[in-house]
């Protein structure tokens, strides 16, 4: 006879986390398993928080920018740029159309990067590498032209309040055409690899799935949003740096699941690439920052031959920017969705209080929500798609 | 899947479309060995652009001294508060004021190139270095020689006034 055996079908509870591949980040999520089933998930943040917003009160507004870099580190240009807007609408100055195109050119590059990053590293945690080898390769390149304009690759710091660190170097526009026109390439690569490959649709579709109201109701911004079927883009919606006269599509899916997630970035990388040819046809000439030397810092020959240059230099960088009392809001289409900053000043060189408000946050409350029922299997391929970035989740 | 065309719903076009692709990439490689992007790095390097903001250096005047005017503006305008100065008098009374002590510590840098932005005489730079390893903390502070030497190795690379 048999001895009978006590099958113990208590649920089981594990920790993802925090240090673990798949969550690219310090994340921890704790779920219940139902067998290989989520039963129940929570979710702990703040393993990656590095007080951004309470140190921001204790430097001046220039000094901000290199903090931004570290929020989403995949882009940290577009943070640079969506920082710098908030403090120029407090302050109500408008940078020269230079700039503008600069900045819109580098937030392009950047969103592809992000996109390139994000679906490289989703279709590595389930298991695909070669598209990871594929998308690293262009990521490299770009950040090569980011690293010859910026000085850094990852860290750039490129935006100054009213202007850019510097010009772009000689010789960097035709360099960036040789680069954007390889990238088609790697796209219809990847493209090959996945988009009608059976394994990984199967991997991914229906996989982690969010309806439209609910991705409304948790305040979903960005390609997840538009892969629920939401045609939502601030760039199209409210636009800044004349994206309104650039010439692209808004790409929507209608599924709300990793795979529809995947093929909005696909998408998007290919809209962008549209946006930076039409981008780098005319770039207009002139200067790249603003005259006014109680917001830009003089140019050097003024500082190191006149004393109205040094007298602004040492007065701009020992007080600060003199910003008018007041709080402003301006967000930007960072490539996870709506960035937000909220700026507080009360007239002093530094902030009163800087709010971020990161994508990320919004998108990884309803995560919980959407991996009810769903494997273990699928938690990791649904959190890749999801880019959640723990540097602007926790700031 | 019954919604999808036959060729998403076989397994074998798209593995024999992937396996093309991958074999593509594997023989382009083979025969194109100089264009492969990985770098083995201490043998080879990867050059960077002049703008590179790396290990710090002092530049110094013609006659060896060095330039800074212990000014704090860089201390001030470094948002990792990493710069430590303490000025002094210079012996010779033509030279106002000198650094005694300048030094960087570089585990708490960031690199943001600010301390070279706000440089009223063009003392310090953010060099071509990116080599920075240490058995020690104490190791990674360094001090006035430290960073003048940094510019010893690398001066060449950057236009010297």
């Amino acid at each position: 006879m048999m001895p009978e055996v006590e099958i113990n079908n208590q649920l089981m509870r594990l920790n993802l986390g925090p240090s673990h591949p798949a969550t690219h980040g310090t994340l921890r999520i704790f779920v219940k398993l139902d067998g290989e089933f989520v039963e129940e998930m929570k979710l702990e943040i703040g393993y990656l928080h590095r007080c951004f917003e309470k140190m921001s009160e204790t430097h001046t507004w220039t000094q901000v920018i290199p903090f931004t870099d570290r929020l989403n580190y995949c882009s940290a240009l577009m943070n640079n740029v969506g920082y710098v807007m908030a403090v120029e609408k407090l302050l109500g100055v408008t940078i020269t159309k230079r700039c503008e195109r600069i900045r819109v050119l580098l937030c392009e590059l950047s969103r592809i990067v992000d996109h390139l990053v994000c679906i490289g590293t989703n279709a590595v945690d389930v298991g695909a590498l070669s598209c990871f080898w594929y998308f690293f390769r262009e990521r490299e390149n770009i950040y090569d032209l980011f690293e010859a304009a910026c000085g850094a690759r990852l860290t750039t710091s490129y935006t100054r309040i009213g202007g850019l660190m510097s010009d772009l170097p000689d010789g960097w526009i035709d360099w960036c055409k040789k680069i954007v026109k390889q990238l088609p390439r790697t796209l219809d690569d990847v493209d090959g690899l996945l988009t009608h490959n059976r394994i990984w649709i199967e991997r991914t579709k229906g996989v982690v799935k969010i309806s439209k109201e609910r991705a409304i109701d948790y305040g979903f911004t960005g390609p997840c949003l538009r892969a629920c079927g939401v045609d939502y883009d601030i760039r199209k919606v409210h636009p800044y740096y004349d994206y309104d006269k650039f010439d692209f599509k808004v790409p929507i899916e209608s599924e709300g699941d990793t795979y529809a997630r995947y093929l909005v970035r696909m998408a998007e990388m290919r809209e962008s690439l549209k946006i930076i040819d039409q981008a780098l046809e005319d770039i207009p000439d002139g200067e790249v920052n603003i005259s006014d030397w109680s917001i830009v810092l003089p140019p050097k020959e003024a500082v190191y031959n006149s004393i109205e240059g040094l007298m602004a230099h040492f007065k701009l960088i020992m007080q600060g920017i003199k910003t008018p009392v007041g709080e402003v809001y301006s967000y930007t289409e960072a490539a996870n969705g709506e960035l937000g900053f909220f700026v507080s000043s009360n007239g002093e060189g530094r902030p009163y209080r800087v709010r971020v408000r990161p994508p990320c946050f919004a998108i990884y409350q309803a995560f919980p929500e959407m991996c009810h029922r769903q494997t273990v299997s699928d938690v990791v391929a649904g959190l890749g798609s999801l880019n959640i970035v723990a540097g602007e989740l926790d700031r | 899947m019954s919604g999808r065309s036959l060729r998403s719903r076989s397994y074998l076009w798209p593995i024999f479309i992937g396996m093309w692709i991958t074999a593509r990439h594997l023989f382009f490689n083979l025969f194109h060995m100089r264009c492969l992007p990985t770098i083995q790095y201490p043998e080879q390097r990867r050059n960077y652009s002049p703008r590179f903001r790396g290990l710090h250096i002092l530049t110094v005047k013609q006659n060896g001294d060095i330039r800074c005017t212990a000014c704090m503006l860089c201390a001030t305008a470094c948002p990792a508060a990493c710069i430590h100065i303490t000025a002094d008098e210079h012996p010779d009374p033509n030279v106002e004021k000198y650094p005694r002590e300048f030094n960087i510590d570089m585990l708490r840098c960031v690199f943001c190139g600010m301390c070279e932005e706000a440089c009223p005489v063009d003392a310090i730079r953010m060099g071509p270095g990116y080599e920075l390893a240490g058995f020690d903390r104490n190791d990674f502070i360094y001090t006035k020689d430290d960073l003048v030497k940094n510019g010893n190795n690398t001066l060449s690379h950057v236009t010297h006034h």
